[in-house]
């Protein structure tokens, strides 16, 4: 009996094309039009200055608690971008950018920010789920709507992200074995940003790369450059491509860094160095494809400040939202309001309006009273004293 | 169709909402080929085909999650859990997701699906094979859950539940699944998920019921009346969330006492939620304190001890006569 190499049907490739000095491989370089180049970019560096808006913002005590993406841009841009608007898009909680590459409104993602779910709400044709906060969960779902999709024969594909520490959770194996069961078009699009809150990827797992976990499930994984806006590009390509083909899911890991914290409640120095961080800010997506469009001579000039100016009308329009309504938590529990759904409402509107009689009756000039601040967030609320 | 037990029933039910309606589909653990372990999708397979009735692989919570993406996609997937005990590697899913889909995306999505398992004891069978978990499904808000208490509930309520837009945990009472034969019409009918039903008229006591229980309680209405000239009324709930708080007030404004029966264990369990209901609202009608007569509060105590550990008639009986003593 003879004992014998079992081999993969698959090996395993890493794939780079724009490195962190802006030097391109031409032969990998995807055939990509000059304003589609510029489009990416734009998407990126709108990402980045919302991000760092938003990190004031809730620094301000205006949205909440929320996780950055800096660092990520290439990632989520790089692999938005190959998708069209029918095929969907399955976030986990850090796909800002690539939110917004999908149509969701600036002020819409702050609403969602500020503690308001109908921040959460996609548009009536958006092929995008809401974000999901327990990590790993959002993957079977993905795997669901790829197989209804093929259940009736559309032509569709499913994105779905997460992070390095979600391979190590039960969901995503289930997920990637009833993909590679039922053999569905459905992306697995990791952002491996090394860290989960505070444990690094040794911690996490003792895999080598995690684009070999594909491998185990029967379907090609792929390791890409996920600073390398065009890397990714080219990847998340061929992976919708063999998916739309029929030839099943594809796992991508995106070698990337979170540049920031994990939320705004997160103090990073706790465990991670500054060397570290220094070295990865040598890596960042954004400046080696600005250098590369530089070099193409494509690169226009007051984008950053087309950018911000646009994000500062979001903000206005956010501010501007009226408050909320308590009421409308009764909305959208169930298809129709159950009785007893109906006497709480009616509990709390009474309250409302017993309040707001209160309210009026009060002296004039009594302050609303002012929230405690958050983790890692300084008491500069605009209710503050 | 004739007299069917309440697999056939579930069965019935399966097949002519598939037959009717191409977007509902199976899965679960060996709900294909071999009909189920307790065959109420047997056949199915052959009719439909394994695009439909899907054999999956072993994972509760990822027939869960992948039913959720089915239905979020407009499909109305129906899930089977093979045996309750099994449902929470795939309760994140249920509570996570499930129930909160129609109010994190405001209205935007909603998961129409069915998460059906097989519950209780009473059968002689394993750790995680006789537990009766409805409390923590009934808690949750956005969740509608199911017990039907015979073939023909079963069959109404299942097909029901397949067109409910909100998900439905359906509880199968294992303990009945042959017990009892019942007239089921051919053609489909359906009960409205949520009402109770009073399953027995009386005036002098309200014993309060689902699932295997609901017999239990119809036997001891009967030696009530039989030994005791007293006439119980018994009340199916067939739905604990939304839970039908006016049937229950209604029938003890009547009757002036209650007693509430289930298998689960009693603290915290379904009948502190139906007895606190009853007091919401009939309270000045009440004669004697409300009794809930359980499984006591101890883990799976094995099949050699679950008749001692199951309510039964005697407990029931003894429950009811020390309220209408008191």
């Amino acid at each position: 009996m003879p004992r014998t190499p079992v081999e993969p049907r698959f090996g395993l490739e890493y794939l780079s094309i724009l490195d962190a000095d802006g030097t391109l491989d031409a032969a990998l370089e995807p055939d990509l039009p000059p304003d589609t180049l510029l489009k990416l970019y734009r998407a990126m560096l709108l990402g980045r200055r919302l991000d760092e808006r938003m990190v004031r913002l809730q620094r301000q005590g205006r949205i909440g608690t929320f996780p950055p993406i800096k660092g990520q841009e290439a990632a989520q841009i790089g692999s938005v971008a190959v998708l069209r608007p029918t095929d969907w898009m399955v976030p986990s909680f850090r796909e800002t950018a690539a939110m917004l590459w999908r149509g969701w409104p600036i002020e819409q993602l702050l609403l969602l920010f500020a503690g308001r779910l109908e921040g959460g709400r996609p548009g009536p044709h958006q092929q995008d789920l809401p974000i999901t906060i327990p990590v790993a969960t959002q993957l079977p779902h993905a795997v669901g709507l790829a197989y209804a999709a093929q259940y009736r024969e559309e032509d569709v594909v499913v994105m779905a992200y997460f992070g390095d520490g979600a391979t190590s959770e039960g969901d995503f194996h289930e997920a990637l074995n009833f993909a590679g069961v039922w053999h569905v078009p459905v992306v697995f699009m990791c952002q491996n940003n090394q860290w989960a809150i505070s444990v690094p990827l040794k911690k996490q797992t003792h895999s080598r790369t995690l684009a070999q976990k594909a491998l185990a499930y029967g379907f090609p994984g792929l390791q890409v450059d996920g600073n390398d806006v065009l890397a990714v590009y080219a990847a998340s390509r061929e992976a919708v491509e063999r998916a739309r083909a029929g030839d099943g899911p594809t796992l991508i890991e995106c070698v990337t860094y979170r540049l920031g914290v994990h939320t705004t409640a997160d103090d990073p120095s706790r465990y991670r160095s500054e060397g570290e961080v220094k070295e990865w800010e040598r890596k960042d997506p954004l400046t080696r494809f600005r250098v590369h469009l530089q070099r193409k001579h494509l690169l226009e000039d007051g984008l950053e400040q087309q950018v911000d100016a646009e994000i500062a009308r979001a903000v206005e329009r956010f501010e501007a939202a009226p408050p909320a309504d308590p009421l409308t938590m009764f909305d959208h529990v169930y298809g129709e309001r159950p009785p007893h759904l109906e006497a709480q409402r009616a509990e709390l509107a009474r309250r409302l309006e017993e309040a707001e009689g209160r309210a009026a009756a009060a002296p004039p000039g009594e302050a609303e009273p002012s929230p405690p601040p958050m983790r890692g967030q300084r008491n500069t609320s605009r209710w503050a004293g | 169709m004739g007299r069917l037990n309440m697999v056939q029933a579930l069965n019935l039910a399966l097949l002519q909402e598939m037959e009717r309606d191409g977007d509902v589909l199976i899965l679960g653990e060996d709900v294909g080929v071999d009909g189920g372990v307790f065959r109420v999708t047997e056949g199915l397979h052959t009719k439909f085909g394994g695009k439909r009735v899907i054999d999956s692989p072993l994972a509760e919570s990822a027939i869960v999650g992948t039913a959720v993406g089915m239905a979020l996609y407009g499909l109305k997937p129906v899930c089977e859990i093979q045996f309750s005990g099994f449902a929470f590697q795939g309760f994140h899913q249920i509570e996570n997701h499930v129930a909160r889909y129609r109010m994190r995306s405001q209205g935007r999505f909603h998961c129409q699906l069915v998460v059906r398992m097989p519950y209780g004891g009473g059968v002689r069978a394993l750790e995680h094979h006789s537990e009766s978990e409805e409390q923590f499904y009934a808690h949750i808000p956005g969740l509608k859950m199911v017990i039907p208490s015979g073939p023909r509930s079963a069959r109404a309520l299942l097909v029901s539940a397949i067109r409910d837009p909100d998900p439905v945990i359906f509880f199968e009472p294992k303990a009945l699944y042959h017990a009892a034969k019942e007239d089921v019409p051919d053609e489909i009918e359906t009960l409205p998920i949520g009402p109770a039903r009073v399953a027995r008229e009386g005036r002098d006591v309200t014993l309060v019921a689902y699932g295997a229980m609901l017999a239990v309680a119809g036997e001891v209405a009967r030696v009530l009346h039989d030994e005791d000239g007293v006439e119980a009324e018994v009340v199916d709930l067939l739905t604990l969330a939304p839970l039908d708080r006016e049937t229950l007030a209604a029938s003890v404004r009547k009757t002036g006492r209650a007693v509430v029966v289930h298998e689960a264990p009693r603290s915290f369990g379904a009948g502190a939620e139906i007895a606190t209901s009853i007091m919401e609202g009939a309270f000045l009608s009440l004669q004697a304190p409300i009794r809930r007569v359980t499984a006591y509060d101890v883990p799976f105590v094995g099949s050699a001890r679950e008749r001692a550990n199951l309510p039964d008639a005697a407990r029931v009986l003894d429950a009811a006569r020390e309220t209408l003593a008191f």
